[in-house]
């Protein structure tokens, strides 16, 4: 086994056994955490394909962004697991089906005679000096530039109807202006009165 | 002897010549570390007109040994229903990505020990992991000041990272790379060609979003003394808070790095003649590093807190639209005015 097998099993391993522990763990926190372990591991598996660019922006991504706010709502939950587990019984037959299903799916696709090492050889190394952050880029916005506007008029849709959907106007909430708070100026608030030492001074 | 030395190295195995650079760069940086809390409660000492520590070896100079021996032998307690293993592993989260991050940093031209094509990149997802430490912390320790920090500093990071990320757009539309050596290089030539000056704004939102990333004064309100007593790491003691510190103190020299080889010329002099050039690279590098280091000491002695929402919206309502702003600006400037060259 060269080195770089022994890395691809290392992290196929945790990759597998941390996706397992998401869906059995019980603790929803510890569940999230798990899902952090399994991004990262994807992230270790694209970097032995030489897809660095990809593998950092996932880290970069899903990570740092996307499951730190996912963590930051489930930590503000408060959820009783005897009561998620009350309808175990209830939900067991639709829930197995449907999990029978997607694993024959999955088995058919595997099975197709389209994957696996002959089918999909390891990419060929680039040469040394070759950056493929640079080969993304210039497919990204020349060759595929009309898909990549797409999808961000998309997120770009998302964001406004998600805001939309939350924003109250309610007007019993009194808001700060900063601006005004900025341009306050020290007459405004304090009188410095000139007082005199001892009251006999005062004549 | 140096060339007996010098084949002796390159028959070493390569994981044992890597565990030497680790070591190379890990074991000064943790000094390093140590040094820099004792020159935080000098200069803040000076500034307040006291003397600071001075009982511990000669001028205190022994002060960070006897914090560290004093933290090691001290009990850790985990709280009554706290998560064990999160609260374990909280403070190795925190600090493992600030160490982490210290591979792709180029020393001088050469002295880099991953000089990998996308470094900056590396470099701000691993800086961007550092937030699980402080938010596990903050929910394992099963004590509610200790979720606030948390919770504030979840989203304190997160807003500034995005600027962050911004100005760092800027700086490699600016070099034409990702690779933080060729970022350097980009800038050589002199003081005037070093992108403060014509990334000035995007310098100034690295440098302040820098501070509030690492929970520094005046955006500490993740620990928040006076209001949650210590925030997210309210309920370690011993080594855990040691590793705590040492993750805050390690993520302050990694932004000070960052910001020499990004916006003020890394290893390169001042200006490329006979004087300036007779100081080693190196020495440069770590002399300006060590002058924003000090500028995050200056900023805790001289500011009061900033109120929370107002944090918010210096991140989200001021820093992104300076840089997305100043971005549009690069761009404009590279292709269609004469100066563009200046530009990178």
């Amino acid at each position: 086994m060269t080195f770089l097998e022994v890395v691809f099993y290392v992290f196929a391993a945790v990759l597998i056994a941390s996706s397992l522990l998401v869906v059995t763990v019980r603790n929803p926190v510890r569940a999230a955490l798990f899902l952090v372990l399994a991004f990262f591991s994807a992230a270790c598996l694209w970097l032995t394909l030489e897809a660095e660019f990809l593998a950092i922006t996932l880290v970069l991504v899903y990570v740092g962004a996307v499951m730190v706010l996912f963590l930051f709502v489930i930590m503000m939950l408060d959820i009783d697991i005897a009561q998620m587990r009350a309808g175990f019984a209830n939900y067991l037959p639709l829930g197995s089906i449907v999990a029978l299903v997607m694993a024959g799916e999955l088995i058919l696709v595997m099975l197709s005679g389209e994957f696996g090492a002959t089918e999909l050889p390891r990419p060929a190394g680039q040469a040394v000096g070759y950056s493929n952050t640079e080969a993304l880029g210039r497919l990204v916005y020349t060759d595929y530039v009309f898909a990549f506007e797409v999808a961000a008029v998309i997120l770009l849709v998302a964001i406004i109807a998600a805001i939309s959907l939350t924003l109250r106007r309610r007007p019993e909430t009194r808001y700060q202006a900063p601006e005004k708070q900025v341009r306050v100026r020290k007459e405004d608030r304090i009188r410095i009165i000139k007082m005199p030492r001892r009251p006999e001074e005062k004549s | 002897m140096t060339e007996a030395l010098v084949t002796l190295w390159g028959e070493l195995p390569l994981l044992v010549q890597l565990g030497f650079k680790f070591g190379a760069i890990l074991l000064p940086l943790l000094g390093a570390v140590a040094y820099y809390t004792l020159a935080e409660r000098k200069v803040i000492a000076y500034m307040h007109v006291r003397i600071g520590p001075n009982r511990v070896g000669p001028r205190g100079l022994l002060q960070p040994i006897a914090d560290a021996v004093k933290l090691m032998f001290k009990e850790m307690i985990i709280p009554t229903h706290a998560d064990r293993y999160l609260f374990l592993i909280a403070p190795v989260l925190a600090l493992a990505p600030a160490l982490g991050a210290w591979a792709v940093i180029p020393f001088t031209d050469t002295l880099v020990l991953a000089d990998i094509d996308a470094s900056l990149l590396y470099v701000l997802a691993l800086t961007s992991m550092g937030v699980y430490g402080v938010v596990i912390a903050g929910w394992a320790s099963n004590s509610k000041y200790a979720f606030l920090g948390a919770m504030r500093s979840a989203a304190q990071i997160v807003a500034y990272e995005i600027a962050m990320g911004f100005a760092l757009v800027g700086v490699l539309m600016a070099a034409g790379s990702l690779n933080l050596r060729e970022i350097v290089v980009a800038q050589s030539g002199g003081l005037h060609e070093w992108f403060f000056l014509p990334l000035f704004p995007l310098f100034a939102v690295y440098l302040i979003s820098g501070v509030a990333e690492t929970n520094r004064s005046p955006f500490d309100v993740a620990e928040g003394e006076s209001e949650i007593v210590a925030g997210f790491h309210v309920d370690y003691s011993g080594m855990g808070f040691a590793v705590f510190f040492l993750a805050e103190y390690a993520n302050m020299i990694l932004i000070s790095a960052l910001t020499v080889i990004m916006f003020l010329g890394g290893w390169h002099a001042p200006l490329p003649m006979a004087p300036f050039t007779w100081v080693p690279g190196i020495v440069w590098f770590f002399g300006k590093l060590a002058a924003i280091a000090f500028l995050f000491l200056w900023f805790r002695a001289t500011f009061p807190r900033y109120r929370y929402d107002q944090i918010m919206r210096l991140g989200w309502k001021v820093f992104i639209p300076v840089t997305l702003i100043w971005i549009t600006v690069i761009g404009f400037a590279k292709v269609f005015t004469p100066i563009g060259h200046w530009f990178g």
